[in-house]
Parts: structure tokens; sequence; C-alpha cells
């Protein structure tokens, strides 16, 4: 059975990620989205390669770009990705087509682009890659979908190196949507502190972070991918004990880990989830990013992202922490994501 | 006749996003698909909506493209003979 | 040969049957289910027909029991139906009793709703709810609450290969014991979200479509959804399970072409034909009947029509029909649908008729079965193959 080590990361977010993992984090309190750091796209792709390619698209061939290249590797065995919502600004464009113009005049170019796996498709189109190549859209265990899939081909010796990446984006209307459906805090509501809000719904964002996974370590590695399990539903006084089966079913216990990553998205309705876990690890050092990264469906990639990079730094940015617990050295990270009270994900790396 | 020629090129790369790239860079003679500036059948089927729309030129099938899209200049002759609007 | 998993149970719902028996009936019987549509308000109705299903949303809230205030899409509420189907012909009655997973798929998820309230939502608040079922992991969600699921819950979005793949990643997870039973299928409802966008690409046809025909104009779009069971070998064991037959072989490869279109001489089909053949450990020459994917436009079923030439150079080719000219073509659920289709095709020793074909293709000296042929079935190939050059296969073979 082989071993899974990250050793790449890309990542386009609403912090400067793409020049690396930032030593200080921007922070807004007074917004209710946050808006996207662009890279410079045409440092990628000419304007004719991407005359069709929406933001999450552009977002996604940068970022798995960003981490083929650290990772030292052009042939893939794989390619699987996440994303909650998917394509949705050619999925808007071409819907509002529709409805404006009563079904007429319409062309191909968005439908076409709608589609939930053009990311993935379109980096096997620009590589020329042949290989297995899976969608998943399930909210907010899209991209742990990803891996699990991933995980259970290097569990089989079946690949060596796999391209997995989490992919949102975002738009005017949906957004709107969004504060109208109570998912969005709203307009002029701030300032809003992620960490012990007392207000419901959250910050948004969007972003894509891409992970070059591979079965031999490198000078590259950031860490080993041991495990990962999504539920469902899940009742909050059953979190804890959740993880800590998710633990043993590694053959560890919660003194093993030395941090515990948390999605904290500052939803009073749901954060309490997080609360739950956190009680159960209170002496162990506690992580938060969805105050710089914003909430989406796959914000949690951000979130292995900023994990992978605490250990192989060995510290934990300051802006990140929740409490002031601290380890000599940190091994073995634990991460726990949720959305809304559903689609649960206990994510596992260690070094 | 040199008129529409210019008003398709324009036409081309606002329909197609076609960033960067300006009418003058587009010659009447130069292949628009493959080798030329390297459009290919999505691009075609926009076009094809780029007739009905704004000329009132109605095909139903996409390989009649092929032929009135070889060129700038195939392209505003069948124009400048179909057109209906 | 590969044992492969087992298959316990299966549901179904489509625009031929709502159910595995009516399917059947109306597979044995030629008796197709295009038509005009009744339930959605398109200007184009006069002109194109589809595989819609008649019941209306509201049958199906009824027969599903739901309550008044429910935020089911049609995808959505066609999922559960199957669903539940395909989990009582398992005969399960505590679904939680072992590690049990849901493995869903649909191309644009609750697309069929948003499109109805879209600026609507602004101005009636009791359409809201609907805001939060949009995507596709709403739709999974949705079923498994319909089911009783707590556990493994995902969805795959690989356009009309979809259910192929959920089909795939179930039996991978049966085989690696990470989970002891799986639901896996898809669902898709008729939107004009995706009439319009097929339209657009000038690939539907205005008649009944005619996969594998020369004179082929396109396809009719449809909608369904379909599960099926899998359970692993010690469940099948300990609880005496009948099984129906088995996924015993599966691959996925990416043509890696064209955003819609598929490549000439259909390499990605060629490969995950082959990629397939390796995991069952079988030879082409194995295979009693291949269902194809055939949607009956020009580019499809000349390049898969290519693929499985290539496949069985210089061999013959086994008995072959699409059975799109039947369902339409269900997009997320069309391997679905497909996948009970296969296994009644073993159960039953049946090549189901390739309907509405007359002239054979200039290209390629294939000719599709027409008729119904009744003959022994061990083995069933079928293909699903979708936007963005992917390109699935999945082979089915008697217990």
């Amino acid at each position: 059975m082989a071993k899974t080590y990250i050793n790449g990361i890309g990542c386009v977010s609403a912090q400067a990620t793409v020049d690396g993992f930032p030593s200080e984090f921007a922070l807004d309190e007074n917004t209710n989205f946050l808006e996207l750091v662009k890279p410079e796209y045409k440092d990628y792709f000419s304007p004719i390669a991407s005359r069709r390619m929406a933001k999450g698209v552009k977002n996604g061939i940068v970022a798995s770009t960003l981490a083929m290249k650290e990772a030292g590797i052009e042939n893939l065995d794989a390619i699987i990705t996440g994303t909650g919502m998917g394509c949705i600004e050619d999925s808007d464009k071409f819907l509002k087509a529709i409805i404006d113009n009563n079904e007429q005049f319409l062309t191909p170019t968005s439908f076409i682009q709608s589609t939930h796996n053009t990311v993935a498709s379109t980096i096997a189109i620009n590589l020329g890659c042949k290989a297995y190549n899976f969608t998943y859209v399930n909210g907010a265990v899209s991209f742990e979908s990803a891996l699990v899939d991933a995980k259970l081909q290097f569990d089989a010796d079946e690949v060596s190196n796999v391209l997995v990446g989490g992919i949102d984006e975002m738009t005017e209307y949906t957004k709107s949507l969004f504060k109208l459906a109570g998912f969005i805090k709203p307009d002029e509501s701030g300032p809003h502190k992620i960490l012990g809000s007392h207000t419901k719904a959250t910050v948004f964002s969007e972003g894509a972070t891409f992970f070059m996974l591979s079965d031999t370590k490198t000078e590259s590695t950031y860490a080993e991918l041991v495990d990962i399990e999504t539920i469902n539903k899940l009742e909050l006084s059953k979190v804890g004990h959740k993880a800590i089966e998710f633990l043993k079913a590694n053959n560890l216990t919660q003194h093993d880990i030395d941090a515990v990553v948390l999605g904290f998205d500052g939803d009073v309705e749901f954060d309490e989830y997080y609360k739950e876990l956190a009680r159960e690890f209170a002496f162990t050092p506690q992580v938060y990013y969805k105050h710089v990264s914003g909430e989406y469906n796959t914000a949690s990639a951000f979130g292995l992202y900023v994990g992978s990079n605490v250990l192989k730094n060995q510290e934990i940015p300051q802006q990140l922490k929740v409490n002031e617990v601290e380890k000599p050295s940190y091994h073995k990270i634990l991460l726990y994501n949720q959305y809304r009270g559903i689609d649960h994900s206990f994510t596992l790396i260690s070094i | 006749m040199e008129a529409l020629k210019q008003e398709l090129k324009e036409k081309i790369i606002a329909v197609l996003n076609l960033e960067d790239v300006q009418p003058s860079d587009i010659s009447n003679t130069d292949a628009l698909f493959g080798d030329g500036l390297g459009l290919d059948s999505i691009d075609a089927l926009e076009l094809i909506v780029l007739l009905d729309k704004d000329y009132g030129i109605k095909l139903t099938d996409p390989k009649e493209g092929k032929n009135i899209f070889q060129s700038i200049d195939t392209m505003a002759a069948y124009v400048e003979a179909n057109r209906t609007k | 040969m590969n044992k492969g998993v087992a298959i316990t149970g299966m549901g179904i719902i489509s625009a031929i049957g709502n159910d595995v028996e009516e399917n059947f009936r109306s597979l044995i019987n030629s008796e197709k289910g295009i038509s005009k549509t009744d339930n959605i308000p398109t200007i184009h109705k006069d002109e194109i027909m589809f595989g819609e299903i008649k019941k209306s949303n509201e049958d199906l809230i009824a027969e599903l029991g739901l309550p008044a205030d429910n935020n089911f899409t049609r995808t959505a509420l066609l999922g559960a139906f199957a669903a539940k189907q395909a989990v009582e012909d398992a005969g399960i009655r505590d679904i939680n009793e072992y590690k049990t997973g849901l493995i869903n798929s649909t191309s644009v998820g609750g697309m069929d709703t948003t499109e109805k309230h879209y600026y609507e939502y602004f101005e009636n608040p009791e359409t809201v709810k609907f805001i939060a079922s949009h995507d596709g992991g709403d739709v999974s969600q949705k079923i498994s609450e319909v089911i009783g699921l707590e556990g493994f819950v995902t969805t795959i979005s690989t356009a009309c290969s979809s259910a192929a793949n959920a089909i795939m990643l179930g039996a991978r997870m049966i085989k690696a014991g990470k989970l002891d039973r799986v639901i896996v299928g898809g669902t898709d409802g008729l939107a004009k979200f995706t009439i319009n966008g097929f339209k657009t690409l000038m690939i539907l046809t205005d008649s009944y479509n005619t996969p594998f025909d020369n004179d082929r104009k396109g396809l009719n779009l449809g909608e369904a959804a379909a599960f099926l069971v899998l359970e692993s070998d010690e469940i099948v064991e300990r609880e005496g399970k009948k099984v129906l037959a088995r996924v015993s072989g599966y691959a996925n490869a990416n043509d890696a072409y064209h955003q819609t279109a598929s490549s000439e001489n259909g390499e990605g089909a060629f490969l995950a034909m082959q990629k397939a053949f390796k995991v069952a450990d079988l030879d082409p020459t194995q295979i009693d009947y291949i269902n194809m994917h055939g949607t009956a436009t020009p580019n499809n079923d000349l390049s898969e029509g290519r693929a499985v030439a290539r496949i069985y150079e210089g061999k013959n080719v086994p008995y072959f029909s699409s059975t799109k000219a039947f369902t339409g073509h269900t997009l997320a659920a069309a391997a679905a649908i497909e996948a009970v289709y296969s296994v009644l095709a073993i159960q039953n020793g049946v090549v189901y008729p390739n309907l509405n074909f007359k002239t054979k293709m200039a290209e390629f000296d294939l000719v599709p079965q027409t008729e119904i042929k009744y003959k022994n079935i061990d083995y069933v190939l079928s293909n699903s193959f979708g936007f963005g050059g992917n390109c699935s296969t999945v082979i089915f073979s008697k217990n």
C-alpha cells in the first residue's frame, strides 16, 4: 500500500497566495465578501487560449500549474477536482440569456463552459492527459470527495501522481441570492468577527487550490495525507466522538494531534460544531482560516493548504491562531470542516 | 463591401471574446479556422448565431458554415447576398 | 476473470416506465418513450421531442409522501423515487446497519427549479427556500434524507458519463473495504437550460433519434433516474442475498481532444474500454452484448463506432445497440438506466433492439441489432461519454 504525499500546492484566493504562503494575511472585517487577489493570467495562457474561460477555470489552471511546477511533475495518472457550485459564471450567463431572450439567439459557449467538469477537462486538454478524470460536486465535501478518490487509488497502488483540486467561483447574481437566502451576511452589517460571532451567515469568497499528490517523498514534500473521512449528517453532540473514532481508526488518540485546523466561518448557528470539537481539543493548538480565505464550498482546500504549510514551516501564523497553546514541533494535524451543519469532513495529515 | 468586412471583423472579435486582437490583425483572405485565426467548431456555432441575430440569415445545418466562414471575404459575400436585415 | 462486486437491488424511473418491470416490458416490446413535452414551457415544444416522464412534480411529491413545504427539485424527486425503489428491491430494512454510502450523480442538479424562479426569488418569499436546492450536493442530501442514510454521501458530475463513474467509485470502495454497501446511480430532470444548451450545439433531432444510422440528425433529450445497490460478498453471504449480476470491469479515460466533440478515432472511448477489460480480466470477444452510448449525434456515433471497431479489429463485433431511441439521452442518469438495462439483459438473456435504424453508416461496417434477440448473455459492456472528453466503460457479468 503506497503512501500519499502532498508534494506541491497552488492556491488562488483572497490572499496573495500565488506568490507562496503569505507571512502576513490581509484582514478586512468590514466586508461580507473577500475579493480575489487576481493572478497575472497572461503569464499562464494567451488571451486566445482563454477566450472561453470564466474566472474559475482560469484560477484552476493557474493553481494546478503552480502545484505541478512545485512538485516537478508533468505526467499525471489522474486529475480529480471538487467544486460545490461548479462553473456558475457561465451557468448564470446562459440561464440569463435563456430567460431574457425567451430562448432565442442563444450561443453555445457559456453552456459548454457551464459543465461542472470544465476545469478538470480543460487541464486534461491543455496537458493532453488521457488519464482518469473525475469531478465531485457535493457541497462542502466536494474537495474531500476528490481526496477520498485519490487516496483510494494510492492505497491500491494504481497511481503515482494525482492532481487534486478544489475550485469555486462567485457571481454578482448568486451573491445576491445567497444574501436573500441568508447564507452571506447582510451588506453594511459589519464589522464581522469570525471567531466569537453573534450573527448568522458568513463572509464569502472564492478560490482555487490544487495539490500535487505523489507516492514518493521528495524535497518539496509538505506532508503525508494519511486519511480522510466524510459524513453527510452528524449530531452536534457526536462531533467529538466521531473525531476520536476517526483518529482511533488510524491508531491515534487526541494526544497524538499537534494541531487542529477548524473551519469556523462566523455563522453563530453552525460554529457550534467547531466549538464542540475545540472543547475536545482544548489543550491542542487550534487554527482557523476562513477569516482570511472567506467561506465557499471548497474553502476547506485552503484549510489543507494552511495545515500543510504549518507542518512544512513548523509554525502557526499568529493571525491564524484560535488559542495560545503551542507545541515545540508539529507532526500530526487534524482538520475538521462542515457547512451549515451538513457535509462534515475529517482529514489527517502528518510528517 | 469594405465597410461590411470591417463590421464583421469587429463583430467576430466581440462575439468570440478575442481579447488583444485588432480588426487590422485579421486579413480579408486569411483562413478563420485551423491555421489562420485558430477558430474551432464552437466558434462556428457562435458565428451561425451572429448571422441569424444581426443579418437575419438562418442556417440549419452546421456543415453549411464550413464554406461560408472560410475567410472574411467569403463571409462578407455570403452576408451581402443573403441578408434579410 | 475478476469476480466483481454484487448488485443486489435496482430502481428506475424513465420515459419508458416507473419501475424496473415497466422499463423491461417497454424494451422487449419496442415501445419508445419519446413524445412532445407536457411539463416544460419551452418555445421549442412544437419542433422537438423528449424522453419525458409524464409524472408531474406534484405526483412525485405525493408518492414520496413529502411535506407540502418541501424544497425538492425535479432532479431530487426523480432521484429519491428511484433510490427508494432500489433500497426496497435489495430488501434493506435498516439502511445504517452496515457502513453504507450513496454515490449519486447529476449534470445540472436543481437547474429545473432555479430556472423557474430565477428572477422571482426577489419578489416571492415562498420561492426563497429553493435557492439552497440548486447545487448537485443538495440533490444527494435530499435522496439520503428520503432513504434515511447517514454516512458517506457524494456526487459526481462529469456530464453524460456521470453515473458510470458513480458505479465505478462505488465498486472500488466496496472492493477496498471502505464501504460494505453503496447505492450508486444518477438523476437528471429535463430543464430549459439543457434543452437550449443542446439546441445551440445543433445536435437535437426534430424527429425520433436514430442511433448509428447514416442519416442520423441528433439526439432527443430525456430525463430519468436509476440506482443500483452494491454489496460486499460478506453481506451477500451472511444474509443469503440474491445477486442480480456483478460489476466486474470499469474504467475512465479522457479524450483530451475538445470540450464537447469526441476525437475522430474515439481515443478516449478506446482507452476506457481497453482498461475496463483489464480490470475485468476479460478478452473483448467474451462480451455478449454492448449497450452503446449511441446518442445519435453525427459526432458521437462515428467516434464511438470507430473506437469499437478498433477494439474488435480482425474479430467479430458482439451484438450491440443503443437504448437512447427508447429513453432519449438522459445525461447524468444515462449510464445508470443503462446499467439497469444491462443487468436485465443478463438476467433475461436478451439483446434490445436499436430502434429507428435504416441505413448503415458509410464510414464502417457496423450494424446494430435491430430486432429483439434472445440468447445467453454472460457479459455486457456499457459505454457512456460526456463533455470534457470524459469516457467511461462499465462491464457487467452474470453472477
